[in-house]
């Protein structure tokens, strides 16, 4: 699977993007969360409050229950601040 | 149509090309949002403004779409720049155009609501306190769920 990080979660991880393989009991976004968070201090801090994380999966929002696979691109990052 | 850049863009010369040929339309909204030099109190130096190449694009058409099936509109036009910009520089422009200013007024507002809280874009400012990540906003997103009509999308 290739994970991207945007803003802070990125800075704060200290990677743009890796690419990971999935353990199979790994099936959802909040699978991902979970198990990316053991990945290591950064990642568990970055990752630490679920109510400022969005995600998408393959460039879609995803909610927490959404599916997850290693053939997917998920990105995770801070609520946006465009326009 | 939607573009994302870097560049800057001329909004007159965008809406000679929005309007063409098309003597159809009988009111054009147009809303240009710019880098303030101050926020949350601070002067602000410098702003970048991060996106996600490919999902932006998706989430702008998907968000351009909603609006053109919400209201009748004739034709609309998003141009939201990213990299690096200074206080005064243009960030967005939405353009609405319909025979009745009321969609086209209507409709503006809705995507720039819209776009502020879905487009995978963040800004990321300097001040003399540091640089920093802009927060998200609670009155945005509440400007935004006005217009949510029903649970499709998100």
């Amino acid at each position: 699977m290739k994970i991207l990080y945007f803003a802070w979660i990125r800075t704060k991880i200290g990677l743009s993007e890796e690419v990971v393989e999935l353990p199979g009991d790994v099936s959802t976004v909040s699978d991902l969360l979970d198990w990316l968070r053991q990945r290591g201090p950064q990642h568990a801090d970055a990752l630490e409050d679920e109510s400022v994380v969005r995600v998408a999966v393959n460039e879609e929002y995803a909610q927490l229950d959404a599916p997850v696979s290693n053939a997917d691109e998920v990105a995770l990052f801070p609520p946006v601040t465009g326009g | 149509m939607i573009r994302v850049q870097q560049e800057d863009f001329d909004v007159g010369a965008e809406i000679s090309n929005f309007v063409g040929s098309d003597k159809s339309i009988g009111a054009l909204v147009t809303f240009v949002g710019l880098v303030r030099d101050m926020n949350d109190g601070d002067a602000v130096a410098d702003m970048t403004l991060e996106h996600y190449p490919g999902m932006t694009e998706k989430m702008l058409e998907q968000i351009r779409a909603e609006a053109m099936e919400r209201w009748p509109l004739s034709a609309s036009l998003i141009v939201h720049r990213y990299g690096r910009l200074a206080p005064g520089e243009k960030i967005v422009l939405v353009i609405t155009a319909s025979a009745h200013r009321q969609s086209a007024f209507e409709a503006n507002e809705f995507l720039v609501d819209w776009l502020k809280t879905k487009a995978p874009f963040w800004k990321h400012e300097e001040t003399p306190e540091g640089a920093r990540w802009v927060s998200a906003r609670s009155s945005d997103d509440a400007a935004a769920a006005r217009w949510a009509r029903d649970s499709q999308k998100q």
